[in-house]
């Protein structure tokens, strides 16, 4: 068969694989009927769980807007977000996690503070945070602070060793920075 | 003027154009049933189960063009919906799907032949709406139907409580831009970026090996002109999917016919040699890639799709194209003549259209005939010639499947229907029914294997009920063929509960339900029945087909594997050395 000439090795065709890291995404909705159930549904069809949610209402009137939060593989994660954009529901989807972007949650803390000791230190602890301290009981602080979630981390870690008896975060909201990065149109 | 939300359903449906619904009626949905009955002026076709109702829908859908509607009532009647949906889903099929509801104070109360239908299928409708006040009941079906056909089509489910189709109102129907301003977020991408269109022809032209790969995207966007246009200015080579069969015709010379798990030597062996594969409309689907890594290995990768989460989904693509088919290969068309690249485009590329040849030559499709017993691509050939490759093909899904796409040779759009996607057995025969409604002018053959048709076989009876003269074959060998070749491949021959040969008798089946039935065990007697069976044009004809029941489908690419593994007639491999050219 000299018509042929064989190739000796197999030639194979790259497949990406992205690193697994935590994505935040931005969405905007109309607030009908169903729209947060069908983005729980698309991200969880993907076998993925979402870290945190918020929803809230923006200015518009019917317009929400959603921060997730889910860990996964850059590439699946990308996957997610055309899908998401594909919704009839959503207006915008923007992935913010390699965007300049500013990112806030406020996390209300229920520590165990029955002595004078414990209370002064907790409040004392609060205070660096730039936390208050929202609700009193003879054996209870209930601490409120917002921050990022390195602010949050540290301030968890700090009361745990007084004995955190609930604890309740919103979730993040984020929003990107107007300076320092380009528009990409295609988002 | 003041009517019920039943009659505000049939004056939208009406407005939209809709001229069938297929469906079967319930309590919860008998409001609109009621109306359809007093208004008129949409023709139902009343399907024996909700099932066939969907697949009907769909086959029309698939065979026209135009948006298929099916409605049934609240629980089992919407439930029997799921699987036609998540078809229509999976094969981008522009459908309406009417359920009924319970009233809405009774919703989440387990009322009777209650279920929530919009959360059973939100994965699997493009979108969905339940109707929550009488005033935006037409808003909703014009926003439905919209949907359902733009963009990547897809189905759309509308729930509708009781109450709501009860309700009176005097909201006027809304024309379609002015239902439809309101999704602020639904605009599908349709012309492409100007940009990637100059990188993709640039790519086109400098190729020595391109090949084009074509899926249902380009039927949908009616872009066949287009596409023997482009093939024959650029000379390259065509293989389609088997739902993009027909937006190629396959008796062209550039035609390889079908890729993939089941496709054709030489239309793999070019994908797998190419150095440019130009994909339209199709989805890189797992049947069609086989091993992803050995997949086209040495080629740039073109993708001209509407639905921008389908680029770069499963094989990573060099040059992204977000739009509508017929538009952006209309664009590619008015660059390449900008050019004046016909006379640009290496000389290298005869070589390759030769060296297609020379696969084509060397591993046809082909099998062994026999004068004893009826092979049963020898009934797909004879069909072909009995309706001169002009009849629509409605197939089930299986071995029988298969032997259609490879031994029929669709030359127009929309001829071969067939789920592709989820692969629906059963599917068959109701989306016959649904395709030679909407096209009456056309022959159309169900080809049928004897699994799939005994899933949805009270069909037969409405095609008897409103005389439509399908033609139904069925490649009856006793198997749940498929699966059993893949016992006798992957599985040491242990055929594991695959054995049908316990069947009812299906002439008489078929004149029971008052459809005529005919029989054929030699080959010498399947060319006269379905000559016979061409001339029966006031009923159904059920052909039972007893064919050899261990014949396989070959050639076949194993599921995972690479097209360096395909495995051809009588279980053999190619000769290794015809398999690759120099990189």
């Amino acid at each position: 068969m000299s018509e042929f000439t064989v190739i000796e090795t197999r030639k194979v065709r790259e497949v990406r694989k992205g690193a697994t890291r935590k994505h935040i995404i931005n969405v905007t909705v109309r607030n009908e009927f169903g729209v947060l159930a069908r983005i729980a549904t698309l991200i969880a069809g993907k076998g993925y769980n979402i870290e945190s949610l918020s929803v809230g209402e923006t200015h518009e009137k019917g317009i929400s807007r959603m921060t997730i939060e889910i860990i996964g593989d850059d590439i699946v994660i990308d996957q997610v977000v055309k899908q998401l954009r594909k919704l009839i529901d959503t207006i915008k989807v923007r992935d913010l996690t390699d965007i300049p972007h500013v990112e806030r949650e406020l996390v209300l803390i229920k520590v165990h503070t029955p002595t004078a000791r414990a209370r002064d230190e907790v409040l004392r602890i609060t205070e660096i945070f730039r936390g208050k301290v929202v609700d009193v009981s003879q054996e209870t602080y209930t601490v409120e602070v917002t921050g990022d979630e390195d602010k949050i981390r540290a301030i968890v870690e700090l009361l745990k060793p007084f004995g955190i008896k609930e604890m309740a975060r919103t979730g993040k909201i984020a929003m990107k920075r107007e300076l320092g990065w380009e528009e990409n149109p295609q988002d | 003027m003041s009517r019920k939300g039943a009659d505000i359903v049939i004056e939208t449906l009406i407005e939209e154009g809709v001229e069938y619904i297929f469906g079967l009626p319930g309590g919860a949905i008998m409001e609109v049933y009621d109306a359809l009955y007093r208004m008129g002026g949409i023709k139902h076709i009343l399907a024996r189960h909700e099932q066939g109702a969907g697949h009907m829908a769909e086959g029309y859908a698939k065979a026209t063009g135009k948006v298929g509607v099916a409605m049934v009532t609240s629980g089992p009647g919407a439930t029997n919906l799921v699987t036609p949906i998540a078809d229509a889903y999976m094969d981008s099929v522009p459908t309406v799907f009417i359920t009924g509801q319970v009233p809405l104070h009774l919703i989440g109360n387990d009322a009777f032949q209650e279920v929530d239908i919009i959360g059973i299928t939100r994965p699997i409708t493009k979108h969905s709406f339940l109707v929550k006040r009488v005033e935006d009941l037409p808003y909703i079906i014009r926003q439905a139907f919209h949907i359902a056909r733009t963009g990547r089509p897809g189905p759309v489910v509308i729930d509708l409580p009781k109450d709501i189709t009860q309700q009176l109102s005097d909201v006027p129907i809304p024309s379609k831009e002015e239902a439809v301003s309101s999704l602020i977020g639904y605009k599908p991408h349709l012309t492409g970026n100007p940009q990637q269109i100059k990188k993709a022809v640039k790519l086109m032209i400098e190729a020595k090996k391109p090949v084009l790969y074509v899926g249902g995207g380009a039927v949908n966007a009616e872009a066949q002109d287009e596409l023997v246009e482009l093939a024959e200015l650029m000379n390259i080579p065509v293989t389609t999917t088997t739902q993009g069969k027909g937006a190629f015709p396959e008796d062209h010379p550039l035609s390889l016919r079908m890729l993939g798990m089941h496709g054709t030597y030489y239309a793999n062996m070019a994908v797998y040699n190419c150095d440019l594969l130009i994909a339209v409309g199709a989805r890189f689907d797992d049947r069609v890639t086989g091993k992803v890594e050995e997949f086209a290995p040495n080629a740039k990768i073109i993708h001209i799709d509407i639905d921008p989460a389908s680029i770069s989904k499963n094989i990573i693509v060099d040059v992204p194209i977000v739009g509508d088919v017929k538009i952006v290969l209309n664009k590619i068309l008015e660059e390449i003549k900008r050019k004046g690249a016909k006379i640009l485009y290496p000389k290298e590329r005869e070589e390759w259209l030769e060296q297609i040849n020379k696969w084509k030559k060397m591993y046809p499709l082909t099998y062994k005939n026999s004068d004893k017993v009826i092979k049963p691509q020898y009934v797909i050939e004879q069909i072909y010639e009995v309706t001169r490759g002009e009849a629509i093909l409605s197939a089930g899904v299986g071995q029988h499947q298969m032997w259609a796409a490879m031994f029929y040779k669709f030359s127009f759009p929309r001829q071969f229907i067939n789920s592709g996607g989820l692969g629906t057995m059963g599917f068959g025969l109701p989306a016959g029914i649904g395709a030679k409604i909407g096209r009456p002018d056309i022959p159309v053959f169900v080809v049928d294997g004897d699994g799939s048709f005994v899933m949805t076989m009270q069909e037969v009876i409405t095609a008897v009920h409103y005389r439509i003269p399908v033609k139904v074959a069925i490649i009856n060998n006793g198997y749940l063929g498929m699966v059993r070749q893949w016992q006798e491949l992957f599985y040491d021959k242990r055929y594991s509960e695959v054995d049908l040969s316990v069947q009812p008798d299906f002439v008489k089946l078929a004149e029971a339900c008052g459809a005529v039935g005919f029989r054929a065990e030699k080959p010498s007697e399947v060319r006269e029945i379905l000559e016979e069976a061409m001339r029966i044009e006031d009923r159904p004809v059920i052909m039972d087909f007893h064919v050899d029941r261990e014949e396989n489908v070959f050639p076949m690419v194993p599921a995972g594997k690479s097209y360096r593994d395909m495995i051809l007639e009588d279980g053999k491999s190619p000769d290794v050395e015809t398999m690759y050219l120099v990189g």
